[in-house]
């Protein structure tokens, strides 16, 4: 199979209340992406759109989409692994430009999350669980990811103020990311302080600060074979390895909560492929919707090992100067979850850090990136590791 | 005329249910009769909780119901101070999981349960209840 690269990237400003409707929301990632490229519309053999359903009234919205973008007659298709959406669909594309059944693919990632309440919006995304067996008990995502959290705490030692301070850490780089929902400083005493929101209870261990917001958002990468990447671009970004797995829906057919198995098998395979191991990571992009998630990625990524990842917190390993620099900008938890959009704009981060375009938040020389990004809680694991030429 | 009732009794399964009619509706019966039950693949032996109509194991369907009994291990919890569309009288309520060995149990802290009361890896026992509003579900109680 031939080698992939992503020419381009695009992301919207994170926000809540996007003034527009999803087709313009589209339209912002992009234009961004293709005058990155170098591109025209006319340059792209296809578009897959990524998002999860039930956020706005547009159904198959990638036919809407296709057309706004000006992407007809080539064909569009719709994808969706709820947060991990258009990680998914940054897969298809490798698939389908490795195969050499198209040359150039856009993937499209987005949400507008404000059309409804936030109540509405933790209905639906409990609904991204087991219906039958689970919803009816009043489940949430954070009460899920509360429920990973109090399992690691128990197990490993993890603490209260182990979670607060990957809270911190991205409000660190969230507060420099423009791009970013919420750009306020967090720090640790806010957590003990009973008159500040960042403590309030959501559900046990979690607290407000422990997770992200939600936001309205778009992200646009444009993957090429290597033929048409050398042709168009000046620094394109190399696709080493792409991993992929599932997991049981409801909490009952997992053996542990206190790792996600599809993530530490999806980084399996992406590692085998590149030929890489955890050391050869630079900086990484994980999937932090809530604070204990970056602690379980950690782990699920071999930074450390079983248990390790309040280690690495504390000595603050995973900041920007550190051995493993993981989410500086922002992450989810400050620069917001549109859901569909998430994947591509870690992707985004990356490509950024490889091409030593990151601005304030330049990692140091970066050579080899990873993006994990995880779908439901747990359901849908997804690790892409690029690197530079 | 008559036509075939349809089969909703699923819907009857917790403070909000989103589904009504499934292959394993008899668990609601089991339920109000105080009963909670899994299902056994016959040709197999596989035991299923949730319960299933099909084995996935040798994709039979040629099921038995038997009844959870004795204590399970407790997995983990949360108790939401929070909660979705529909759930907001119930708050604050507590979902957890217990492991039984050959199977898993998702579900609820009974409401007189005090989560500080209890520790992970602790044995409970999984009872059928009643909901204020007339719904039924299960719940997990100190053995
Ligand atoms: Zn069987």
């Amino acid at each position: 199979m031939g080698k992939v690269a992503i020419i381009g990237v695009g992301q919207s400003r994170f926000v809540r209340n996007y003034p527009g409707s999803i087709r313009e929301l589209a339209f912002e990632g992009f234009k961004e992406a293709i005058t990155d490229a170098g591109i025209t519309p006319q340059d792209i053999d296809a578009s897959i759109l990524c998002s999860a359903p039930e956020y706005d009234k547009q159904r198959s919205p990638s036919a809407v989409v296709a057309e706004y973008l000006g992407l007809n007659p080539q064909p569009t298709f719709y994808v969706e692994s709820l947060c991990s959406s258009s990680s998914t669909g940054l897969r298809m594309a490798y698939a389908m430009v490795a195969s050499g059944v198209h040359d150039v693919v856009a993937v499209i990632g987005l949400q507008k999350m404000s059309e409804i309440s936030s109540a509405e919006s933790q209905e639906r995304m409990g609904r991204g669980a087991d219906i039958q067996w689970e919803s009816p008990f009043g489940t949430m995502m954070p009460a899920y990811y509360a429920m990973h959290a109090q399992a690691h705490m128990d197990k490993y030692g993890t603490t209260l103020e182990d979670l607060a301070m990957v809270r911190v850490k991205a409000s660190t780089y969230g507060q420099i990311n423009e791009r970013a929902v919420f750009r306020k400083p967090v720090t640790q005493d806010m957590f003990t302080d009973p008159k500040n929101m960042m403590s309030g209870p959501v559900s046990s261990p979690l607290r407000v600060g422990d997770c992200c917001a939600n936001a309205d958002g778009t992200s646009c990468l444009i993957v090429a074979s290597e033929e048409r990447a050398r042709s168009f671009c000046r620094k394109p970004v190399w696709i080493l390895g792409v991993g992929a797995a599932s997991a049981s829906v409801n909490l009952t057919g997992r053996d542990t909560l206190y790792g996600l198995r599809a993530a530490e098998q999806a980084a399996k395979q992406a590692y085998a492929m590149a030929g890489l191991g955890p050391r050869d990571i630079d900086v990484a992009e994980v999937h932090d919707c809530f604070t204990i998630a970056e602690l379980l990625a950690y782990e699920a990524l071999g930074f450390v090992g079983p248990g390790g990842a309040k280690e690495l917190i504390r000595s603050k390993e995973t900041y920007k100067e550190g051995i493993i620099p993981v989410n500086v900008d922002g992450g989810l938890l400050s620069k917001g979850h549109p859901i569909g959009a998430t994947g591509g704009s870690q992707v985004r981060t990356i490509v950024l850090q490889l091409r030593g375009e990151a601005g304030d938040i330049q990692v140091r020389d970066p050579q080899i990136g990873l993006v994990h990004n995880i779908g439901g809680v747990g359901i849908y694991g997804n690790v892409t590791i690029l690197g530079n030429e | 005329m008559s036509e075939k009732k349809e089969d909703v009794r699923f819907g009857r399964f917790g403070t909000v249910s989103f589904t009504k009619t499934m292959r394993v509706n008899d668990f609601i019966d089991h339920l109000e009769k105080g009963k909670v039950m899994f299902t056994h693949c016959k040709t197999c032996g596989a035991n299923f909780f949730p319960p299933r109509a099909d084995c996935s194991g040798c994709l039979s369907s040629d099921m038995d119901w038997r009844e959870v009994s004795g204590t399970g291990k407790l997995v983990s919890y949360s108790q939401l101070q929070y909660a979705p569309v529909g759930f907001e009288a119930d708050v604050p309520y507590s979902i957890a999981m217990l492991d039984y060995g050959d199977f898993q149990i998702f579900g609820r802290f009974g409401n007189d349960l005090d989560p500080a009361e209890v520790k992970i890896g602790m044995p409970m026992a999984t009872v059928a209840n009643t909901l204020s509003n007339g719904q039924l579900n299960f719940v997990f109680n100190k053995a």
